[in-house]
């Protein structure tokens, strides 16, 4: 059942690719453009369905076993055998496994739908399911494989998936040189991650997941392995992770990946495939537990993405940009909550992240295809008359990732910066902290310039405003509801003991089998209870609504003045530019490899080759010089002749 | 004649010969038409293929002897005998041949415009030289095969090729010529050295592997002897920095000889490497490793510096292999299983990887006559097929997994790291570069609008080069996803010359007496 559940999306691809998008069908039955985008549609989204159902009666089954039982397995066949090496075919389904796939499964069935409303005039429609189809494929398999090989596969899978999604729309060379982008800062993720798994075999023998963290996990055989050592295959494997989910310093690829459909956008590079680095560290839990080094780096790192991101978000202008910084942002919580150890608070974060980032970039998907493809928001403003459900969808996605108490979000962020306090994180708890300020600064901004306000749309534009297609409002619909009341299956346990549950967070109960985490917490001294930490990061979600409320719906001259003051002009280019990143890259990156690979070029064919064609025009040169010792005057011979004698003489006189 | 189906290396061998002398009749019986004689030639190399195939499914994986052995006196009283046989090295390298001529008699269907019996005359002798290089067993049967190669190859440059093809066909015929001639001078020494040892005169190369050549450094006998071997193999790879005579021959080439040159020519060398200089010359190999495996991660990240700044498609893809290549050898030269198999597998990978890369673009050119980038944009508009083969293409030569080309490369870095990490840091260099320089050159060839007048107006490939390129689509796939039937059939031998060799682990037949056990 596993291994069909992964393949169905394959042959999904493959029949909409080979018999659709190659225009065979046309060829062979002929028949008229709707029917074929219905087999698509049918085809495109009935194999997500299967998936989704094939996981969801997984689920039951794994939810009915042992909690330490629950483990199931599917083995297919040796993929690669070499020598001691030995890899294979093998899915694996565990509670974690078995979360990411509920949320891969269900919200693309959600997206596919949805893209039938929005790609319905798109002249590459069954390219686009077929593309769609071998994104969930490979990230079933990144999700389920069980060996870091096969995680590999499936994790460079999304990395081609995406690639040929951003670049979906070749014909504009900006959007096909931002896939490129994406592919090209992944593969330097990837680099670490496959040098990771080097290391991982040459110190376990194996790459299989239980082979491995069996090891891991055993005190007798970690007492030989130097700490170091774990570290470095920790950092490695993060390397992987920053690339894949857009951390400082491989970001940069997710806010040009935006090129990309909105549809793309809101699977691939918000609610699922950039969450594959945070899966990735809570299966590898047990490196991360044991190296205190890595969980620093990987907090750090996290904390500083978080904030950067964030405070880029406020200026931009574009609203598929600022949804990209903030889930690079989104990503940093993450990050910030798996490298202290707080497993189940970053995968519950990566689920609630999924629902409302999903419901927000459709959302924005629902705003653009309105507006008949605007994405400035500075065009839009009182959208809420024209699209009122898309409006009211939105607003409920931006109050969730705002923090806002009793949305998903709220949950799972307290949840963060609880552990973060909790395990000494201090200064990190603190960024966190500015972060949820900024967050809710730059969301509520947002959806008061698009959609609250006089509106700035073009008469021309306004004349055509509609609401979008069911397909498209009822996914809208769906995840509204998940991103209000998904949070609930995870409420932590002190909230839930107000009301009287002792258990009230599943998803951690669920979740902890399968990962590793120390027996003994140290415990910081509570300075103040949970309770305060939960209303400290209340106080500065509101902080930030009010400013952005003040600011952009009550007063916005004041913040026309402010720009002015030198101090704010300079912050808000600073930040409008992106910190200059692109820039510092384009500088300390791309140009000096192009420029070394012309000097290569020159090189090659001055030096390299010009030494071959020397040597050969010396050879030649050399001939044209003995030749004109064959002069056929005879008494130069003799002449020689003599000289020769002369000296073989001389050489048997001094030698004897 | 039932031998046939069960595997006969001289029918394998030289049924091209045969296939020759039927394009020459079909050519004469039918003056006025190309066809016959093309569709002969098609059906000569398919059944060539199909007989070679009995080599694989009847091939034993539970030996390290050679098989499919035949040995008959030649010259008696100089040790000279007819032998052929093959193992798990040479095995997949007949089949990569006898599976890549027909596709290129294929590709060559219309873009041969003058010639076409003298060409396809030329590619069936070629190929039997080919077969003939890497089933021999007899170091003069070898030589006179391995020579051979030049000749009809010489020629397919010099006449079909494009503008400078006189001079990339007298640099391609001389540079490696230069590096046979040392060769030859080395099998002489060998050749008597064997006479002084074991009182018989032989040109076996298995006799060769018992010789024992004093070792003392590297301008002794067997060092010196080495480095002969080693020119003539470094130059066919061809390793930094003697692989310039390689743009140009490529370049220069016409596919069908761009194709052959890169599929299997290149492998001769690799091939030379792991028949002859690894087992016969152990001590010399040990001592230059570090030296060799460096040179092969310059040409890694050198061949994808130089491919990146190209603006000529083919000469791109010509420095690409120079960077697999590298790659190649430092699997090679890692000495551990992992390495060894890796670079054998990466080695037939490439074949058809880069042999599809080569036909891809003669098909632009055929339609373009033009290879310079700059000159296309746009074509995935155009031409969608082709674009859907030539991704696929370019993902399996940046290694993407569950294509060709990941299983290779991950395997040589595995093997590299177990060696030093250095050089697997270094050899993983190459999944990036690789990824630059190939989605750049695809990106500025499919993407983008089509801006130039002359590339709106192309047609998209045809059935005959769908057929042409489905085969080498359908290898790269099934490769990557079940590479199994092949690893499982070059493992006993690469793992027996690392033991044997190079003390490295332990043998076949321990291994299969384990595994026994272990099942009983």
């Amino acid at each position: 059942m596993l291994a069909w559940l992964v393949l169905a999306p394959l042959i999904g691809s493959v029949i909409n690719g080979l018999l659709f998008a190659s225009g065979f069908w046309k060829k062979l039955i002929g028949g008229d453009d709707r029917t074929e985008r219905r087999i698509v549609s049918f085809v495109g989204c009935g194999v997500i369905l299967i998936s989704a159902i094939l996981t969801s009666i997984l689920f039951f089954r794994l939810f009915s076993l042992d909690p330490i039982q629950r483990q199931i397995f599917e083995e297919l066949f040796v993929w690669i055998s070499s020598g001691d090496f030995s890899v294979k075919i093998e899915f694996l389904f565990d509670s974690l496994s078995c979360v990411m796939a509920l949320v891969v499964t269900w919200i693309s069935l959600i997206i596919h739908v949805f893209s039938i409303g929005y790609m319905h005039e798109d002249r590459s429609y069954s390219r686009y399911f077929a593309y769609l189809n071998i994104f969930v494929f490979f990230m079933l398999i990144l999700i389920l494989g069980n060996s870091f090989p096969l995680m590999f596969v499936g994790w460079e899978g999304v990395g081609l998936a995406s690639y040929l999604l951003i670049g979906f729309w070749y014909e504009d060379k900006e959007k096909a040189s931002a896939g490129r982008k994406a592919f090209v800062v992944n593969r330097i993720g990837d680099f670490g991650f496959i040098l990771g798994i080097f290391l991982i075999f040459f110190i376990f023998g194996s790459t299989n997941f239980q082979e491995v963290f069996g090891k891991a996990s055993d005190p007798s055989f970690m007492n030989v392995v130097p700490g170091v050592v774990i570290t470095i295959i920790a950092l490695l494997l993060f390397v992987g992770a920053v690339g894949k989910s857009a951390q400082f310093p491989l970001y940069v690829w997710l806010p040009d990946a935006m090129a990309g459909p909105i549809p793309v956008s809101a699977l691939i590079h918000a609610a699922t495939m950039v969450t594959a680095g945070a899966y990735m560290i809570a299966r590898c839990s047990v490196f991360y537990t044991q190296s205190h080094t890595a969980q620093i780096v990987v907090v750090s790192i996290a904390a500083f993405t978080a904030l950067l991101a964030a405070t880029i978000a406020i200026t931009q202008n574009d609203i598929k940009k600022v949804l990209a910084y903030s889930t690079i942002s989104q990503l940093g919580y993450m990050f910030m909550a798996l490298g202290v150890g707080a497993y189940a608070a970053g995968m519950f974060h990566l689920v609630t992240h999924a629902f409302f980032k999903a419901l927000l970039f459709l959302g924005s998907g629902s705003v653009i295809h309105a507006l008949g493809g605007e994405q400035d928001i500075r065009n839009m403003g009182g959208l809420r008359k024209f699209i009122p459900l898309t409006s009211f969808t939105f607003l409920i996605g931006t109050l969730a990732i705002t923090g806002i108490p009793f949305l998903s979000g709220f949950f799972s962020k307290d949840e963060i910066l609880g552990s973060l306090y909790e395990s000494g994180y201090v200064i990190h708890w603190i960024v966190a902290l500015m972060t949820v300020c900024l967050t809710a600064l730059y969301m509520i901004r947002l959806y008061i310039v698009t959609f609250e306000g006089r509106t700035r749309v073009s008469n021309n534009v306004k004349s055509h405003i509609h609401e979008s297609p069911l397909s498209m409002t009822i996914p809208l619909l769906i995840l509204a509801v998940l991103s209000i009341f998904g949070g609930y299956i995870g409420v932590p346990d002190f909230m839930g003991k107000v009301i009287g549950i002792a258990h009230s967070n599943v998803f951690k109960d669920f979740i902890m089998p399968s990962v590793f985490v120390k027996e003994t917490v140290t415990s910081v001294p509570h300075l103040f209870g949970h309770w305060s930490i939960t209303v400290l990061s209340i106080i500065s979600a509101f902080i930030g609504v009010l400013i952005a409320i003040y600011f952009y719906a009550i007063k916005p001259s004041i913040r026309e003045s402010l720009i002015k003051v030198p101090i704010f002009s300079f912050l808000y280019s600073f930040s409008y530019r992106k910190w200059f990143v692109d820039e510092a890259f384009d500088t300390i990156f791309v140009r000096p490899f192009n420029a070394l690979a012309v000097e290569s070029g020159k090189f090659d064919l001055k030096r390299i080759d010009g030494a071959v064609n020397g040597i050969s025009e010396v050879v030649v040169k050399a001939a044209t010089l003995m030749r004109s010792a064959q002069s056929g005057l005879l008494r130069l011979y003799a002449a020689f002749m003599a000289l020769g004698v002369l000296a073989i003489l001389l050489y048997i006189i001094y030698s004897a | 004649m039932e031998s046939i189906f069960h595997g006969d290396l001289t029918v394998i061998t030289f049924f091209p010969l045969i296939g020759a002398l039927i394009v020459v009749i079909l050519s004469i019986l039918f003056r006025d038409s190309e066809k016959p004689m093309k569709i002969g030639a098609l059906i000569v190399t398919i059944i060539e293929f199909l007989i070679s195939i009995p080599l694989y499914t009847n091939f034993n994986i539970e030996t390290t002897e050679m098989q499919f052995g035949v040995q008959r006196d030649w010259i008696p009283s100089l040790g000279i005998t007819y032998h052929l046989g093959i193992d798990g090295i040479s095995l997949f390298l007949v089949l990569l041949t006898t599976f890549i001529i027909p596709i290129t008699i294929l590709s060559a269907w219309n873009a041969i415009k003058k010639g076409m019996r003298e060409f396809l005359v030329l590619v069936l002798i070629l190929e039997t030289a080919l077969v003939g290089t890497f089933t021999s067993l007899d170091m003069i049967l070898f030589f006179i095969f391995w020579e051979a190669v030049l000749i009809p190859m010489y020629f397919i440059i010099g006449i079909w090729g494009t503008e400078r093809r006189i001079y990339a066909a007298i640099k391609f015929f001389i540079y490696t010529a230069f590096g046979s001639a040392l060769m030859l001078i080395a099998i002489f020494y060998l050749y008597y050295l064997h006479i002084d040892q074991f009182g018989t005169a032989s040109m076996n190369v298995l006799d060769f592997y018992k010789i024992n050549i004093p070792y003392t450094g590297i301008l002794g006998p067997q060092g010196l002897t080495f480095i002969a071997f080693l020119l003539a193999f470094a130059i066919k790879v061809p390793m930094f920095p003697l692989h310039t005579w390689l743009p140009d021959a490529h370049v220069e080439a016409p596919t069908a000889g761009s194709v052959i040159l890169a599929a299997i020519l290149l492998k001769m060398g690799v091939y030379g490497f792991l028949r002859f200089l690894l087992p016969i010359f152990p001590e010399a190999t040990l001592d230059l490793l570090p030296f060799l495996s460096i040179v092969a991660i310059i040409g890694i990240i050198y061949g994808a510096m130089v491919a990146f700044a190209q603006r000529d498609l083919k000469k791109l893809v010509a420095y690409s292999s120079v960077s697999h290549l590298g790659l190649v050898m430092l699997g090679i030269f890692v000495l551990n299983i992992q390495g060894l198999e890796g670079g054998l597998y990466l080695m037939v990978s490439h074949g058809i990887s880069t042999g599809a890369l080569f036909i891809i673009v003669g098909m632009v050119y055929e339609r373009r006559h033009t290879k310079l980038i700059e000159e296309f944009g746009g074509l995935s508009k155009v031409m969608p097929l082709l674009a859907a083969f030539f991704m696929l293409t370019t993902l399996s030569s940046i290694g993407l997994p569950l294509l060709n080309g990941f299983i290779g490369e991950f395997l040589v870095l595995l093997g590299a790291f177990r060696f030093n990490y250095i050089y697997s840091i270094l050899g993983a260099t190459g999944l990036i570069l690789g990824a630059i320089y190939m989605l750049w050159a695809y990106q500025r060839v499919m993407f983008g609008p089509v801006d130039k007048p002359e590339n709106r107006v192309l047609i998209d490939i045809n059935l005959r080069e769908i057929m042409v390129l489905l085969p080498l689509a359908i290898m790269m796939i099934l490769m990557g996803v079940y590479p199994k039937p092949f690893l499982s059939r070059m493992e006993p031998t690469v793992q027996e010359l690392l033991v044997t060799k190079f003390n490295h682990g332990v043998t076949v037949s321990e291994t299969i007496q384990r595994k026994n056990e272990k099942e009983e």
